[in-house]
């Protein structure tokens, strides 16, 4: 069968439709979201709350709970504490996200020695599933991302403000804690839904990937969001297709990708930059 | 303790020059002043209202140490990054206008950095990024502008136009100036009042009797003091 009628058959399954209407509205979320952390260098905070949410996905296996109701809300609460002991407890950002994603991780394999028979669905949280995302799953990313990108656009100027130089963002009056807190919960519950998509080890992916492709090529911070925005959808739609045509792992071929696309803007920058010089 | 026993009341209308050696608390004083830094005791007041009640920031215009702004590649024009000092005199959501567009022109072409607009901010030099800045911090048209060690990274010729337009904008919009920097001499020229810091106020007053002020001698020694004052 060609290429071409194996895409068109695969979209005609609901579990590829669910899986690309998922994929593409939690990879904007993240691609958006990741603008601001990768240039306040929080990009690891994905990462961190993705290892430590392993907690809450045992604790919820363990009980019979769906692992997510569970660790969405101890997902904002670890943020917050990242958050709190970066800011007093004498450390740095880095190695606060580095302490809660140990307690989290080292949970996460209590749980699953202590517990019996859920090791299997353990593994696919930690590698992601986006094509057993159910109806409900898919929903709540259109939802998330609906919610994030309102906020982003009502908030614009004062992320932006803050990403820059965020003394100079309070002395306009900008509640810079606020706003920090809205980007930290909305990291937060993006990054669980994004388990599902590529698991708990590749979710940091989706946050730096479009992000860092987009500020080899942009100028302008507004055009750094949308490429950013554009590269995420891409790479989850290419990814999806390759996972069902070449009968790869789906979220392997996302993160791949959107590797593929951060290697073709960082040769663009080069080349560009040879020419001026 | 960085500083300590401060007291003094800036007029409107005022240019006073912030001096005193590395260390000695003038940033410090400035994010006081500008509620970066909420003081163990006392308190700040701006047109009479404390720091903890005042909202009126587009009164405010700051610019900050050059290189407390690094970060060379982020992704901001320069129109971008001048609009923010329009972001004080908002309500939420903050939107920005057709006007607040012109008056980022106007302010460009002021300082002549219009063909500056659409570059990327990390991409200027030092002195241009410097001019960008006091762009930001002048947009709004502040009643009172703080600029900190704000010729630090420009050329002899562009400091002293540089001076001579701060000292302008204090005579015709009666603007008012607290401006820090290092060179005593230079600033003696352009302010009404001189105010010197060494973790604690050691003088506030006139150039003139900053000349004459037995305190200084004490600090300065009295040959340094001449100096300075000769060079005025």
């Amino acid at each position: 069968m060609e290429i071409g009628q194996q895409i068109i058959e695969a979209l005609q399954y609901g579990f590829i439709q669910r899986a690309l209407i998922a994929g593409s509205f939690i990879g904007i979320c993240c691609a958006v979201l990741g603008v601001f952390l990768v240039l306040r260098r929080l990009s690891l905070i994905g990462e961190g709350l993705a290892h430590f949410s392993l907690a809450p996905i045992g604790l919820g296996l363990m009980l019979g709970v769906y692992p997510l109701y569970i660790a969405m809300p101890m997902a904002v609460a670890a943020s917050f504490l990242i958050l709190h002991l970066a800011a007093r407890a004498n450390m740095f950002g880095d190695a606060a996200i580095g302490l809660v994603s140990a307690v989290g991780v080292a949970l996460g394999i209590t749980m699953a020695s202590m517990g019996s028979g859920f090791n299997v669905d353990l593994f696919s949280y930690l590698f992601g599933d986006i094509l057993a995302v159910a109806g409900m799953e898919a929903m709540a990313s259109v939802g998330l991302s609906i919610l994030v990108l309102a906020l982003v656009i009502l908030h614009y100027h004062e992320l932006f403000a803050i990403t820059f130089d965020e003394d100079y963002a309070r002395i306009m009056g900008v509640k810079a804690r606020r706003v920090n807190h809205i980007l930290v919960i909305l990291t937060s519950l993006t990054v669980i839904l994004g388990i599902k998509v590529v698991g708990t080890m590749l979710v940091s992916s989706l946050i730096i990937f479009p992000a860092v492709t987009a500020l080899q090529v942009c100028r302008g911070f507004r055009a750094v969001i949308l490429l950013a925005a554009v590269s995420a959808l891409s790479s989850v739609i290419f990814g999806i297709t390759m996972a069902f045509v070449f009968d790869l792992p789906a979220s392997a071929a996302i993160v791949l990708v959107n590797f593929i696309f951060f290697a073709f803007a960082y040769l663009v920058r080069q080349l560009s930059s040879w020419q001026f010089t | 303790m960085v500083l300590e026993k401060i007291s003094c009341q800036v007029d409107r209308g005022d240019y006073v020059g912030i001096v005193g050696p590395n260390g000695s608390g003038k940033t410090t004083l400035i994010k006081a002043i500008l509620g970066l830094l909420p003081p163990d005791q006392g308190q700040v007041e701006i047109n009479g209202i404390p720091l903890d009640r005042f909202t009126d920031w587009q009164l405010i215009g700051y610019l900050p140490q050059v290189s407390a702004m690094a970060n060379n590649f982020f992704p901001a024009t320069v129109a971008e990054v001048v609009f923010t000092g329009l972001l004080g005199g908002k309500t939420f959501p903050r939107r920005l206008q057709k006007k607040d567009r012109e008056k980022v022109d106007k302010i460009l072409s002021r300082l002549g950095i219009t063909n500056l607009a659409s570059k990327q901010i990390g991409s200027l030099s030092g002195g241009q990024s410097q001019l960008v800045f006091l762009a930001r911090a002048m947009v709004a048209e502040p009643e009172i502008l703080i600029l900190d060690e704000p010729t630090a990274a420009l050329d002899p010729a562009t400091r002293d136009s540089f001076y001579e337009m701060v000292a302008e904008l204090n005579r015709e919009e009666k603007t008012t100036i607290l401006l820090i920097t290092h060179d005593s001499a230079t600033i003696g020229r352009y302010a009404a009042r001189m105010l010197y810091l060494d973790r604690r106020l050691i003088f506030y007053g006139s150039f003139a009797d900053f000349c004459h002020s037995q305190e200084m001698s004490q600090h300065f020694g009295d040959f340094a003091q001449h100096l300075i004052c000769h060079q005025h």
